[in-house]
C-alpha cells in the first residue's frame, strides 16, 4: 500500500462507517427538496420550453450537483479540521507522505463521497421521473471537477479554521450561498440582466450548467465557456490548496 | 557513522516567547538518551522539530544523517518513531486499522507480523479489533507507542510515555522499548519520572528555559558535584578524654549517641574521612553511604541555571 492509497482508503472509510450520514441524509434531503420545489415551483418556472422538459426533471441534476458539491467540501473541511483539533494529524504530518499524496489522497475520498451522493440523488430521483443523459463526458468532468473543487475548499476551510464554528461559517455564508444562486432551482436565462451578470461571476454556476448540460444537451453559457471555467478554477484552486499544504500554515507550527 | 540525532545550533520562537534557544548536541546510533526539564523547557517543542511538526527559525536538524527540513524529508522521517505527549487518536477505526494505516502512510503493504509482535509486546492482542474509542487511557497511550513503531523507525522519540499509566503497564512498556533498545534501537526519552530517566538512560541532557543546561552520561551526572553523605556509628571511645566526632569532624552530626552523619565533599574522599575517625581513636560499628538521586542532581541542576524574563 502506497502513502496516498492508505490515506484515501482511511479518508473513504471515514465517512463510509457512516454511510447512513453521510450518503444516505444528504439523499434523502435532496430529494426532499425535489418534492417539496417540485410541487411548489412547478406551474410558476418555465424552463427549456422547446425541449419539453418539466420542471421536476430539471431540477434533479442540480439538486444532485448541488448535493456533490456539498458533501466534497464537508468530507475535507471536517476531516481536517477534526483531526486537527483533535490531534490526530500529527499521525499523517509525521510520515513520509509529501504534499501531493496528501493532496491527492484527501481530495479522491471526497470526490469519491460527492459522486456517489450526485449518483444516488439521479438513481434515487429516477424512481420518479426519467431523466436524459445527453453526453456522460459532460456529467463525469463537471461532477469531478466539481469535486475536487470543493474538495480544495473543504480543505483550506479545515486547515485553516481553529474552531468548529469557522468551518459552518465558511459552508453557511460562502458555500451554501453560491449553491443556492448557481441556478440549481432555475435557469439563469430567466433572470434580470443584472442577476445573470452576477450569476456569471459566481464559478458554480458553469458547474451546474455544464453538468445540466449533460443531461438535456442544452446549456445557459456555450459548454466551451463551462469547461474553461471549470478547468481554470479547478486548476487554481488545486495548485492554492498544494502550496499551502507545502508551507505547514497552521499545520507544522 | 553518523549519529542517529543531530541537533545544530537549534532555536525556536513563537512570537516573542523563544521556546528553544541555540541547542546544539548529537545522540549516537543504539544510546538510551534522555531529554529531561521542568514544563515549558523546550523539550516538546525541540522534539516536533525534529519529527517535523514544527518549523525552526535556525539551525539545522538531522536523523540519521537526513536533514529533517531539505529534500531528505521523506527519508528523515522514515528513520524516526515519534510517541505524541498528548493522548490522540482517530475514533472511526479499531486499532487494528490504526495500525494498519499507519504501516500504510509508510509505504508498508504487509505489516500484519510485526503489528501482531508489537500488539503482543505492548500487551493489546485482546484488543486489536477494539475501537479506540472504547479503550482506557492506558491503553491508547500503548497504541500511540505501537503507531510509532509500526514502520520499525531506528531512532524512536518518547515524549512523556508514560503519563497516566499505571504501575504494570509501565513496567511492561520499560522492557518492550529496552528490549528494542538492546536489538539497536536508538531511544530519545522525555519524563518526569526521573526514577525512569535515571535507571534507563545511558545519557541524559537537561533542559531550561529552551536552552540545555547539562548534558551528560547518567552515571557521571550522579556523581556530579555530589555530596556524600555517611551514616556512622561508632562503639564507645577506647580513650574517655576523647571529644565527641562532632567537635573534632567539622563536618559530622550527631544522630544520636555514638552516630553520625558526615557530609563528604567528594565520593574518592570517603576513605580518607574514614581513616580519620580511626586515627580519632574511633573504632566503626557501622557504616551506611547515602546517595544523590538523579532528582537531586537535577533540582540542583535547575535551580543553579539562571531564569529568562522572556
Amino acid at each position: 500500500m502506497s502513502g496516498f492509497s492508505a490515506l484515501f482508503l482511511k479518508e473513504v472509510l471515514r465517512f463510509w462507517k457512516v454511510a447512513v450520514q453521510t450518503v444516505g441524509a444528504p439523499v434523502l434531503t435532496a430529494l426532499l427538496y425535489l418534492l417539496i420545489f417540485s410541487h411548489a415551483l412547478k406551474n410558476r418556472i418555465s424552463v427549456y420550453p422547446d425541449l419539453e422538459i418539466d420542471y421536476l426533471t430539471f431540477l434533479v441534476p442540480g439538486l444532485a450537483m448541488m448535493s456533490l458539491l456539498q458533501n466534497s467540501f464537508a468530507n475535507t473541511s471536517s476531516s481536517v479540521a477534526q483531526s486537527k483539533m483533535m490531534g490526530s494529524i500529527v499521525f499523517i504530518l509525521l510520515t513520509p507522505l509529501s504534499h501531493h499524496a496528501l493532496f491527492a489522497a484527501y481530495i479522491s475520498a471526497a470526490c469519491l463521497r460527492g459522486l456517489l451522493v450526485g449518483s444516488g440523488v439521479i438513481i434515487a430521483a429516477m424512481l420518479f421521473v426519467s431523466v436524459p443523459i445527453s453526453n456522460i463526458f459532460y456529467i463525469l468532468f463537471f461532477g469531478t471537477c466539481g469535486g475536487v473543487i470543493l474538495g480544495s475548499l473543504g480543505l483550506i476551510a479545515g486547515i485553516w479554521a481553529d474552531k468548529f464554528d469557522q468551518v459552518a461559517a465558511f459552508q453557511n455564508f460562502v458555500i451554501l450561498p453560491m449553491t443556492f444562486l448557481s441556478g440549481v432551482f432555475y435557469s439563469v436565462e430567466s433572470l434580470p440582466p443584472l442577476w445573470q451578470m452576477i450569476s456569471h461571476a459566481n464559478p458554480f454556476f458553469y458547474l451546474i450548467d455544464g453538468f445540466r448540460a449533460g443531461f438535456f444537451g442544452r446549456s445557459d453559457v456555450p459548454i466551451e465557456i463551462s469547461i474553461c471555467v471549470v478547468s481554470l478554477v479547478t486548476l487554481v484552486l488545486s495548485l492554492g490548496c498544494l502550496l499551502l499544504i507545502r508551507s505547514g500554515y497552521k499545520l507544522r507550527g | 557513522m553518523r549519529p542517529a540525532l543531530e541537533i545544530d545550533s537549534v532555536s525556536k520562537s513563537f512570537g516573542a516567547v523563544k521556546a528553544v534557544r541555540n541547542v546544539s548536541f548529537s545522540v549516537p546510533r543504539g544510546e538510551f538518551f534522555g531529554l529531561l526539564g521542568p514544563n515549558g523547557a523546550g523539550k516538546t517543542t525541540l522534539i516536533n522539530s525534529v519529527a517535523g511538526l514544527c518549523r525552526v527559525d535556525s539551525g539545522s536538524i538531522k536523523v540519521m544523517g537526513y536533514d529533517v527540513s531539505s529534500r531528505d524529508y521523506q527519508s528523515a522521517r522514515r528513520a524516526i518513531g515519534v510517541v505524541p505527549q498528548e493522548l490522540v487518536f482517530d475514533p472511526f477505526f479499531s486499532v487494528r486499522e490504526t495500525l494498519e494505516f499507519q504501516s500504510g502512510y509508510f509505504g508498508i503493504k504487509k505489516n500484519d507480523v510485526w503489528i501482531d509482535e508489537i500488539l503482543s509486546g505492548l500487551n493489546l492482542t485482546d484488543k486489536a479489533n477494539a475501537n479506540m474509542r472504547s479503550l482506557s487511557g492506558g491503553m491508547k497511550r500503548r497504541v500511540l507507542v505501537a503507531q510509532a513503531l509500526v514502520h520499525r523507525p531506528p531512532l524512536i522519540i518518547l515524549d512523556e510515555p508514560t503519563a497516566g499509566v499505571d504501575v504494570d503497564l509501565r513496567k511492561n512498556l520499560w522492557s518492550f522499548i529496552q528490549k528494542l533498545n538492546d536489538e539497536g534501537h536508538t531511544i530519545v526519552l522525555t519524563t518526569h519520572y526521573l526514577e525512569e530517566a535515571e535507571s534507563l538512560c545511558s545519557r541524559i541532557g537537561m533542559m531550561k528555559n529552551g536552552e540545555l543546561v547539562m548534558i551528560e552520561s547518567t552515571d557521571l551526572l550522579l556523581q556530579r558535584d555530589k555530596e556524600c553523605v555517611i551514616r556512622l556509628r561508632v562503639k564507645q571511645p577506647a580513650k574517655e578524654n576523647l571529644s565527641p566526632l562532632e567537635v573534632l569532624l567539622p563536618n559530622a552530626v550527631c544522630v544520636e549517641l555514638g552516630e553520625y552523619l558526615v557530609s563528604v565533599p567528594n565520593p574518592s574522599e570517603v576513605e580518607d574521612v574514614l581513616r580519620l575517625v580511626r586515627e580519632l581513636g574511633y573504632e566503626i560499628d557501622t557504616l551506611e553511604t547515602e546517595n544523590e538521586s538523579l532528582e537531586d542532581v537535577f533540582l540542583s541542576i535547575m535551580k543553579a541555571s539562571p531564569e529568562r524574563s522572556e
